[in-house]
């Protein structure tokens, strides 16, 4: 995902002159390229994020759109005052981009886990969330962030995800791409663990349970036609998030669903139930660990259908 | 302060009230937002609002808030958290720079405010890409939120720390007004590194009962005390 965000950006900055690149002294073996290519529109502002983001503002405030780049919460929670006051509240040009969302960096522990970040940035004001679910959803989303006057904020899994979409897909930020429709149980999933989404929803439909795929990479704004179709025509929804269960996309979708009209679907959580996890252990499995695999996905849509048939003898 | 941002306005800053958000103009930013009073008397004495508007400050719905806010005209940043200024100063600077543009940055700092860690991240910044746009001041008035800078977090030696940095130094006295004239007509001090005017200033100059003193940090006053305050200040004109 990163090597086709910059690759994207290098695309995007050819023909923008306005576009520049920030780093926090990291994107080694990723932005090189960038900063050959545009060494006037380059800065690796060092290992300060906080100055990293008010240069940022500064640069915005000159007409810059401005991408600031780093790993997991370091481009978001060390600066967060920065990007309330100095981003969101003078409404700037920034995107903040985050490689290694969720559960990405593994083995490197809690403080390299991005668990918390779609719920603090949701909580921004004027800031755009968007979270793809494979490198095609990050060209793609690239390119239309970079046409959004605001602030957004870009999370990205790290390296080698397989792309889901065989064709390019319709994306504008906001508005959900659904992959597959089904009457028994929708997946909206946000994020790289579309992934493990799209093999449940496979797994399932080979059952026989009819499942339908919504990538949400847009939390914020969310597209809330999409959850209430969900919720008209299946009777299951599970949202899927590498991330905690307070503040992301279940929120989100909960927060959809309590001020709608009642439906009949039931709302399952799945989030990365324990994010404080003490022992070391992959991408993979950490999100076995958390039942974020597509085995464990399955499991719980089952276990969930054997309670409410229970419920109705 | 007063002083400071009398003399940037009335003949430093290059500004145009016709035409607030001109691409070259010089930029101020009042990083210690709280004395966003004295910017707006500045800026309305300039023209950049109507002087009407000052009798409402930080009244029920009056545009202008408390703290220093990017709504108003001629204002270039919000602020009021402290710590801000500097780095967004950066990029400004950065911006001009790069691109060969003619303007410069002015941005006032408190002296409490340079506890904050981001200032020193933006003090690093600078110099390693030779902002000499770039211009600090510190109003140096050895007294912050609740005690003096000796007892909280002492900055001395403040120009030395700035030096090792690799600014240039002046220091003056931050109300006197040929010496803040001269210091800032000078900048950039030495080509290629950013400036910085360590103003040493007293809180509440010119008020008997009001220098040195803490709690006019946090007080209005009442009619008689603005009144006497007035006179002493007319006085010492």
């Amino acid at each position: 995902m990163r090597t086709t965000f910059i690759e994207t950006l290098l695309d995007l900055a050819e023909h923008d002159e306005r576009i520049w690149l920030l780093c926090g002294d990291l994107g080694y073996s990723v932005l090189e390229r960038f900063a050959e290519r545009f060494p006037g529109r380059f800065v690796n502002v060092g290992v300060a994020e906080q100055s990293m983001t008010g240069v940022a503002a500064g640069l915005a405030l000159c007409g810059k759109i401005v991408f600031t780049y780093s790993i997991a919460n370091f481009p978001i929670m060390r600066c967060l005052e920065q990007i309330r006051n100095d981003v969101c509240y003078h409404n700037l040009n920034v995107k903040i981009v985050a490689v290694g969302g969720g559960l990405a960096y593994g083995s490197a522990g809690y403080t390299h886990h991005a668990v918390e970040d779609l719920a603090v940035m949701r909580a921004m004001p004027n800031m755009t969330v968007v979270a793809p679910g494979d490198p095609t959803e990050v060209r793609l989303a690239t390119q239309a962030l970079a046409e959004d006057p605001g602030p957004c904020y870009l999370r990205l899994g790290k390296g080698g995800e397989r792309k889901i979409h065989t064709e390019d897909p319709h994306l504008r930020l906001g508005e959900a791409i659904w992959l597959r429709r089904g009457s028994s149980v929708t997946f909206i999933s946000t994020g790289a663990i579309l992934a493990e989404s799209s093999q449940a929803v496979e797994q399932l439909t080979g059952m026989g349970i009819s499942t339908g795929l919504i990538s949400m990479h847009t939390v914020k704004p969310l597209d809330v036609e999409a959850v209430l179709e969900a919720a008209r025509n299946s009777a299951l929804i599970v949202t899927v998030e590498e991330h905690s269960r307070f503040g992301g996309l279940y929120e989100a979708v909960a927060g959809v669903l309590a001020s709608a009209a009642p439906t009949k679907a039931r709302l399952l959580p799945l989030a990365s139930a324990s994010p404080l996890s003490q022992d070391a252990g992959s991408q993979t499995y950490l999100r076995i660990r958390n039942g974020l695999d597509a085995d464990g996905l399955v499991d719980l849509v089952l276990n969930a259908f054997w309670e409410g048939l229970d419920d109705q003898n | 302060m007063a002083d400071l941002l009398a003399v940037l306005y009335s003949s430093e800053l290059r500004v145009d009230p016709a035409q607030p958000t001109w691409a070259d103009r010089d930029r101020f930013i009042l990083s210690k937002g709280h004395g966003t009073a004295i910017l707006y008397a500045v800026l309305a004495e300039r023209g950049f609002f109507p002087a009407a508007w000052l009798d409402d400050y930080a009244q029920d719905g009056s545009p202008l808030l408390g703290h220093a806010s990017h709504h108003v005209p001629g204002v270039e940043l919000s602020t009021g958290s402290l710590g801000h200024g500097l780095p967004v100063g950066c990029g400004m600077a950065l911006a001009g720079k790069r691109e060969g543009r003619p303007y410069r940055v002015f941005v006032l700092l408190s002296d409490g405010e340079l506890d904050e860690g981001s200032n020193w991240e933006a003090i690093l910044f600078a110099p390693q890409h030779e902002l000499d746009n770039l211009v600090a001041i510190v109003d140096y008035n050895k007294i912050q939120s609740f005690g003096t800078v000796k007892e909280v977090l002492d900055l001395d030696p403040l120009a030395d720390k700035w030096r090792a940095f690799r600014w240039a130094v002046r220091e003056i006295d931050g109300h006197d007004h040929a010496q803040i004239e001269a210091a800032l007509a000078a900048v950039p001090f030495e080509p290629g590194k950013p400036s910085v005017v360590i103003a040493h200033t007293v809180k509440g100059k010119g008020v008997s009962f009001m220098e040195n003193q803490l709690a006019w940090h946090y007080k209005s006053p009442n009619a008689e005390q603005l009144a006497q305050a007035l006179a002493e200040l007319e006085a010492g004109r």
